[in-house]
């Protein structure tokens, strides 16, 4: 096991509709979930993420007023973005700025304050992470880009509407016992299938809703993270890839290209394969994105993702458990608070910490977090020793 | 014309690759083709990525293509309240490019397969915007 660099801590606001905070607090409230638990001055913080994606509220470069915020002058501070995988590619920037010598203990926090836009309003805000002189002017949307993939899906490999379904009916009911979840009621079958439809095939339960809130993550190098804690968890791999933005450049409308290219690199890097991961989160913005996910990082094979529900093996008790803390589909999606979410939670796994949905002997965890319809792709393996 | 004029909606006027607008004001549906490696470019583009040249042939997207994937948006972004729902769709064409667009109300959503043969067609949306969807 590599033992380089490691999340120190983690932590998390509750993710809600509407927080009734400013961006600053919002960030103040993850940082101090994560910070308080290993006890740590914000002085002692060599260099700092702030992660989120952009025209949610209206503050320009928040990088140095979140950090201020947090008391973390004059130490480096950056804003980084990569929409809906802004906080792990925060944790990717992190580990390179550890891995190379450059700083000590680098602290990524991820946010976003979805409710300053109405629905409409954010529909187009995000319908501009497409390719805005070509795509956007024909209306495309978040779940509609999506929905294109989950239709190639169901065409290509028989995938069911019921088989989308059973994905949110697992994510809610461990979304139900997450105390920070937005949405934490229990669905049913019947009621996943007879939802509004959003865009066909994509129904209402079917999508993530958007919310408000914060994650904070704790990284430090072998030496430093012994003086805070004894529990580290160590990063073994992380990968990033890229798929173009412009629907007529990709090559496939089934899989995400950028998934299997961050996944092998990850793999590569970890020395690990799908076979080795014991609990995995991964980005279910909409349910056909899990199926994808399970396909892309090699839990199922081409095709097959729709079995792998089917036969409940991700469940926390299953062959490969995932998104065993409600997914984004229960949780929230505060775009640029979800990555940090996900290593937080592989973190409370990788250290029992888990109670009702622990999984058995946990060791090595992988977080799955994209930008964007497919855009950007951040796979990152966690260990413990 | 300039892209001000494309779509239902739009955040740029400028690129130059303008003449594509100019184009589908005459009723032709365009891409590029780089002239001096001959790559293939939809949406245009006036700069080749693999050999830096700028010289473009413009080359017409007639089809008939096959429908690859499409979706019915029910709720859709700011300045779609009066359109929605509406179909989008992604075509392959025999031209060697991939596109998308908006399926015409024309055709029963019920009969909307994957597969079926679609073609690109110019269409005015009011004096001032242009823009092209698929139909049969």
């Amino acid at each position: 096991m590599k033992k380089e660099v490691a999340v120190i801590a983690a932590g998390q606001t509750p993710f809600i509709r509407s927080c009734g905070m400013s961006i600053r607090e919002l960030c103040f409230e993850a940082y101090k979930d994560a910070a308080k638990s290993i006890n740590i001055d914000p002085k002692d913080v060599d260099a700092s993420i702030i992660a989120s994606a952009p025209e949610y509220d209206k503050q320009r470069t928040p990088a140095a007023l979140v950090s201020e915020y947090l008391g973390f002058p004059p130490s480096p501070t950056f804003y980084l973005e990569t929409v809906c995988s802004s906080g792990t590619t925060g944790i990717r920037v992190g580990y390179a700025l550890i891995k190379s010598g450059l700083h000590d203990i680098v602290v990524m926090v991820g946010f976003q304050k979805m409710s300053e836009l109405d629905s409409r309003t954010a529909a187009q805000v995000m319908g501009r992470g497409d390719d805005t002189i070509f795509s956007s002017p024909f209306g495309t949307t978040m779940p509609g880009g999506h929905a294109l993939y989950a239709q190639a899906h169901m065409d290509a490999y028989g995938t069911t509407e019921e088989q989308l379904a059973k994905i949110r009916v697992k994510n809610s009911f461990y979304g139900s016992q997450n105390e920070l979840a937005n949405y934490k009621k229990r669905l049913d079958l019947e009621a996943c299938l007879n939802a509004d439809m959003v865009c066909t095939p994509l129904k209402k339960f079917d999508c993530c809703a958007n919310c408000d809130g914060a994650s904070a993550v704790i990284l430090a190098s072998a030496d430093v993270a012994k003086k805070y804690t004894d529990k580290p968890i160590w990063i073994q791999g992380v990968g990033m890839a890229t798929s173009e933005l412009n629907w007529s450049s990709r090559a496939s409308l089934t899989n995400f290209d950028s998934v299997r290219n961050a996944a092998k690199a990850a793999y590569e890097m970890a020395g690990v394969g799908p076979e080795d991961i014991n609990v995995a989160e991964v980005h279910d913005c909409f349910t056909v994105s899990e199926i994808l996910a399970y396909e892309d990082l090699g839990f199922a094979k081409t095709g097959e993702g729709g079995k792998l529900i089917d036969e409940e093996a991700t469940y926390h008790t299953g062959r490969i458990p995932v998104n065993v803390d409600g997914g984004l589909l229960s949780k929230g999606h505060p775009i640029g608070g979800t990555g940090g979410s996900q290593v937080r939670t592989i973190v409370k796994q990788l250290r029992g910490e888990c109670g009702e949905t622990q999984v058995e002997n946990a060791k090595i965890g992988l977080v799955h977090n994209v930008g964007g319809v497919g855009t950007y792709a951040n796979v990152i393996i966690f260990g413990r020793e | 014309m300039d892209f001000g004029n494309f779509g239902v909606v739009n955040f740029t006027k400028e690129a130059k690759s303008v003449a594509f607008v100019d184009y589908l004001s005459e009723g032709k549906l365009m891409g590029t083709e780089c002239k001096k490696c001959g790559k293939k470019y939809f949406p245009p583009r006036m700069d080749c990525a693999k050999c830096f040249d700028s010289e473009v042939e413009w080359f017409e997207i007639k089809g008939p293509g096959k429908l690859v994937t499409y979706t019915t948006v029910n709720f859709g972004p700011s300045g779609f309240e009066e359109v929605q729902p509406y179909t989008l769709g992604i075509v392959d064409f025999p031209e060697g490019v991939r596109v998308l667009a908006k399926i015409s109300k024309k055709i029963d959503p019920t009969s909307i397969k994957a597969g079926m043969e679609l073609r690109p067609v110019p269409q005015q949306l009011s004096e001032e915007k242009l823009t092209y969807e698929f139909e049969n």
